[in-house]
């Protein structure tokens, strides 16, 4: 009987997770590097290799990837994506150039093809939006002048992303340049066409599915989403795009519900879906990345540093708080991992996935560290929550 | 009213903030979540907040009760709304009335006009539906309850007895 077998995997992986959650709460960490580890430990070559629930978490994986990209788009209305953008595009171009080109570049220098290194440029450049905006709240700095700042580049940075990801998705898949640009347009196309849908029936549409029984709403917004997501993934334009963007449609009582509502399924699908990428990755290819991925990691902190300084300075706020804003881009998260994914999901080059894996680890782990450091008015008492 | 600032904190929620007369920098966050937190700028770094407090809705609400009362009047707002025929005044209790000094409940308002007395405004502060035991003041504002003819008549009375 493998039913019981199956149960007992997932039972032992779901509180492994409770465990690594806690500690990371606790010490004030994103969970998101223990998440990588544990995955790591039950891959192949790992300490405990799962054998049964391995398809269960590949599905649970693909799901995770649609909720996490859907509720980072649920917070984000289409009003302040063009608000951001109207007065932090400068910040945002500055972002793309310094954080995108040193993973690029490492590519290049490490003998990769255009398309994997075009990956791991976009592994360097986004940062987490999840653990800096609970930074962010943690430290007590969305009151301080920079925030604004910060989250405005988050915005702008998931923004590219719904460009990115279809871009670097058709040329996964490959083709002469002819049908490349042809599927490149499309995917575009996809994209304004979902956003002016939002733009101009987001609210319509949100009352429509909007339902009082929870159970209701939950079932309609999950069913939507997932149906989205498949058609995008079908037009060559990502799954992630897809949930990204229907997040974007929701506004209003209908996304802080389904906000609420698919919070604990997020965060248990996410999870899933940080465990099958550690999953993916031999063990014993990481220490051969970890020379790369240190190096980069460096580069990291001092390029999403110089981003915070400048856009912080541009918004006229004082040395200190530029600083405050640099580190707090620092952490990466969430997005690498996705982004990384998807070249490991199709096989494109084997050393990408340890690079990355071994990047977000350190990254995660060292944005957070440098923020608090940052935060030199730790002096001052805290209140109580 | 003091000039706000309004900031948005995409993803997050507003950022409302103002200088007080005496020069401290205040702002209000308002998280999408319902979340509320109070916060006090550095006087000698500008840009660097101090948290006060983490409100959640009712929390927020009670604050504002006990800073100004605006939050009475909007609730008699609705009630006059929704029940016709009711209306709601702010009185003063006039120089030279005989209730200065004395007791809500010697003025017998409620037996001989059917009105209520539902706040004393006071200063800067509001008392919410006061006890007949509470002593008014020249100068106190009541707010009260009633249908308009009963109102003129409490008028009449706090001046004369």
């Amino acid at each position: 009987m493998k039913d019981w077998a199956l149960l007992v995997e997932l039972g032992g992986v779901v509180l492994l997770l409770a465990i690594a959650s806690r500690l990371a709460a606790r010490y004030g960490f994103s969970p998101i590097p223990l998440f990588l580890l544990a995955g790591l430990a039950f891959g192949e070559g790992g300490v405990i290799p799962l054998v049964t629930a391995e398809g269960f978490i590949e599905a649970g994986a693909q799901i995770g990837l649609v909720l996490l990209l859907f509720s980072l788009g649920l917070e984000y209305s289409a009003h302040e994506l063009v608000g951001s953008l109207r007065t932090n595009a400068v910040s945002g171009v500055v972002d793309g150039v310094l954080n995108f080109t040193p993973g690029f570049l490492a590519g290049l220098v490490l003998g990769w093809g255009a398309t994997a290194s075009l990956f791991l440029g976009g592994v360097t450049y986004i940062s987490s939006s999840g653990v800096v905006a609970r930074l962010l709240d943690e430290l007590g700095w969305m009151g301080n002048r920079e925030a604004p700042t910060v989250l405005s580049i988050l915005v702008i940075e998931d923004l590219v992303m719904a460009v990115y990801l279809p871009v670097v998705t058709i040329l996964l898949v490959g083709g002469t340049a002819g049908s490349l640009a042809g599927s490149i347009a499309l995917s575009f196309l996809v994209v304004g066409g979902i956003l002016a849908v939002a733009a101009r029936y987001g609210p319509a549409i949100s009352r429509a599915v909007f339902s009082h029984s929870d159970e209701a709403l939950l079932l309609a917004i999950l069913g939507l989403l997932l149906l989205t997501a498949g058609l995008t993934e079908r037009l060559n334009v990502s799954a992630a795009v897809g949930a990204f963007l229907a997040g974007i449609v929701f506004s209003g009582a209908a996304a802080d519900r389904a906000q609420a509502l698919l919070r604990p399924l997020r965060d248990l699908f996410a999870a899933v879906f940080f465990v099958f990428f550690g999953f993916q990755i031999d063990p014993g290819s990481i220490p051969s990345a970890a020379p790369a991925a240190l190096l980069l990691a460096l580069v990291g902190v001092g390029t999403k540093l110089a981003t915070g300084w400048w856009s912080a300075r541009r918004a006229g706020v004082g040395p200190r708080a530029r600083w405050r804003a640099g580190t707090a881009l620092v952490a990466r998260g969430e997005f690498s991992i996705v982004i990384a994914g998807l070249a490991v999901a199709a096989g494109l080059e084997p050393e990408l996935g340890p690079l990355a894996a071994t990047y977000v680890l350190i990254l995660a782990v060292a944005g957070p560290i440098l923020a608090r450091v940052a935060d030199c008015r730790r002096a001052a008492p805290r209140p109580a929550s | 009213m003091t000039d706000v600032n309004e900031v948005r904190l995409p993803g997050v929620g507003v950022r409302y903030e103002f200088v007080t007369s005496r020069g401290a920098r205040v702002a209000v966050i308002h998280h999408r979540s319902g979340l509320r937190e109070l916060v006090v700028y550095d006087e000698t770094d500008p840009d660097t907040s101090r948290e006060i407090l983490r409100l959640d809705a009712d929390d927020g609400r009670t604050l504002v009760d006990l800073l100004g009362g605006s939050h009475v009047a909007q609730e008699l707002t609705k009630l006059q709304q929704s029940v016709e025929g009711l209306a709601i005044d702010w009185l003063p209790v006039p120089a030279g009335t005989p209730y200065s000094e004395r007791t809500i409940g010697d003025t017998q308002a409620r037996t001989r006009t059917g009105t209520s007395i539902v706040a004393v405004l006071r200063g800067d502060e509001a008392i919410p539906a006061p006890g007949p035991e509470l002593q008014l003041h020249v100068d106190d504002t009541l707010v009260v309850v009633g249908t308009p003819r009963g109102i003129e008549e409490l008028v009449v009375i706090l001046r004369t007895g």
